[in-house]
């Protein structure tokens, strides 16, 4: 997928929703955010994204401590094979932090700030795997919560989930966005209507349009936009 | 249809008749005792003992060195190099190439380079020209084996790191973890079922193979078990080949070759049967 000269401001502790059709580059684009692109063979980037005035594709830039920075949560719950509380317990873990006591203080505040700690708090201990869908792409969350990123990115992350299971992650997000930028790629219209500030539309690698969420559903500028949010096309 | 199902039945034939003839052979000689004791009387009565543990010790030392060899060259061919790579095709075309050399050149190489080479070095500078490792022992022998099994690791190891699912690694590089951390963390305990089965298979291959062990090794006959690297061994493989071709009276011994065969056809059934459910449980997960 090619992108084409984006250029867009996504302001802080805010909702972003990218949407657009299959294959319109809107996934890609969450992907040069915390430079997860990088790790595709035969990849070309130019320009520049700056997180606080800092473009992250500086030469100097570590993707590694990148990623610290700016979390992902995939389409598909990818909980690794290891028990809840180690799922969570990853990311500080990898960043060198061992103490037992802390690392339990962590984990309990992230699997509260994911709106699952009642559901699994007496269960830390068992596979994650024993999780149902929507409770694992909790976990996730949780897991991404956890390294203290400042940004969150989300890759369709309710497309697999029963509508129930998608509520819940919509609310969280509502309730994440007061602490956290969160950047989320959505196909369903409705929901990027309801849980963002701003929207921003992709078609075939290109921003077409973005703004205030309110105007973009309800006033566009550009008549590809009004098409694909009445569902002309797309 | 008719050609395939024949050539079934007569594969599955001779399966069943060498059995049936190894069975038949081997039933009566088979014993608690004939398992645990040394040979004696020239190697016409008694048990087999010292070669089912010096089978046992090689395979261990094998996997030792071979295992940790091929886990880490199937990462640097998974995970490093470019596929496209000089120094990777070089590597797949000598994992390749090694899996299909004779098995007694294997023999010759390690007599030639661990014996000769290695061992004869290590004498000339820590042994004054002594001989001590410039001899055959159980250590070249199961070095030897171990560079004819390494392609069975690399290879099973290679499938199982490639079935870790590509989600997984995201999720990790994702958290801030490096490439480093996240074959550790994540991709490794992922492949363990591959790893696991690798092993047995290079285990059940070595266990069986004669003609490595031939001239770096393996003893006709002996008194003790080893118990140090520089001593020689006995093996199961070598023990049947020996009983058959340079026993003092062939045909007294044949029950004694048929229970050692029925050992050896056991216990590598037994590995691979394991290595089978292993790997049939590893798809299954994906």
């Amino acid at each position: 997928m090619a992108l084409n000269s984006i250029s867009m401001d996504i302001p802080e502790k805010q909702v972003t929703a990218l949407i657009g059709p299959s294959g319109c580059g809107k996934s890609t684009y969450l992907r040069t955010l915390n430079r997860m692109n990088d790790l595709i063979p035969g990849v070309r980037i130019t320009g520049e994204v700056l997180v606080d005035e800092f473009n992250i594709y500086n030469k100097n830039v570590d993707s590694v401590n990148l990623r610290k920075n700016v979390g992902m949560v995939f389409q598909k719950s990818n909980p690794f094979a290891k028990s809840i509380f180690e799922n969570v317990a990853y990311g500080p873990k990898i960043n060198g932090m061992h103490d037992r006591k802390k690392l339990t203080e962590i984990v309990e505040l992230s699997l509260q700030r994911a709106a699952i700690w009642e559901e699994v708090k007496d269960r830390l201990h068992d596979s994650a795997l024993g999780l149902s869908g929507g409770q694992q792409q909790r976990l996730c969350i949780a897991r991404t919560l956890a390294v203290d990123p400042e940004i969150i990115l989300m890759d369709e992350p309710a497309s697999a989930l029963d509508p129930l299971s998608t509520s819940k992650i919509e609310e969280l997000i509502f309730q994440l966005k007061t602490n956290y930028t969160i950047i989320i790629v959505t196909h369903n219209m409705q929901q990027a209507a309801r849980v963002s500030d701003n929207t921003a539309f992709f078609y075939l690698g290109e921003l077409i349009e973005h703004g205030k969420t309110k105007k973009i559903f309800t006033n566009p500028d550009k008549k590809q936009t009004e098409d694909y949010i009445t569902g002309r096309f797309g | 249809m008719g050609a395939t199902g024949l050539s079934v039945i007569l594969i599955i034939a001779v399966i069943v008749l060498m059995l049936v003839i190894i069975i038949i052979g081997g039933k009566n000689q088979m014993s608690w005792e004939f398992l645990t004791s040394f040979p004696k009387e020239g190697m016409t009565k008694g048990g087999i003992f010292p070669a089912i543990y010096g089978t046992a010790l090689m395979v261990i030392i094998m996997s030792v060195a071979a295992v940790p060899f091929g886990v880490i060259t199937a990462i640097y061919l998974t995970e490093y190099a470019k596929e496209s790579s000089w120094i990777a095709k070089g590597v797949q075309f000598a994992v390749r190439t090694l899996s299909m050399v004779p098995s007694i050149i294997f023999g010759l190489f390690g007599l030639g380079f661990f014996i000769k080479f290695v061992g004869g070095g290590m004498d000339k500078v820590f042994f004054g020209g002594q001989i001590t490792w410039a001899q055959p022992n159980i250590l070249w022998a199961s070095l030897t084996m171990a560079l004819l099994t390494l392609p069975v690791v690399i290879v099973s190891v290679e499938e199982s790191i490639h079935s870790v699912p590509r989600d997984l690694r995201e999720a990790s590089l994702a958290l801030g973890a490096t490439k480093w951390q996240t074959i550790l963390k994540v991709v490794l305990p992922g492949s363990r079922s591959g790893i696991l089965t690798g092993t047995i298979l290079a285990v059940s291959r070595g266990a069986g193979e004669v003609a490595p062990i031939l001239f770096t090794g393996a003893a006709y006959y002996l008194a003790t078990l080893p118990h140090s690297l520089s001593d020689q061994f006995m093996s199961l493989g070598y023990h049947i080949y020996i009983m058959s071709t340079q026993s003092v009276n062939v045909d007294q011994t044949l029950p004694i070759q048929f229970a050692t065969t029925l050992v050896l056809l056991l216990l590598t059934f037994t590995l691979n049967f394991i290595a089978v459910i292993i790997r049939s449980r590893l798809r299954r997960a994906h």
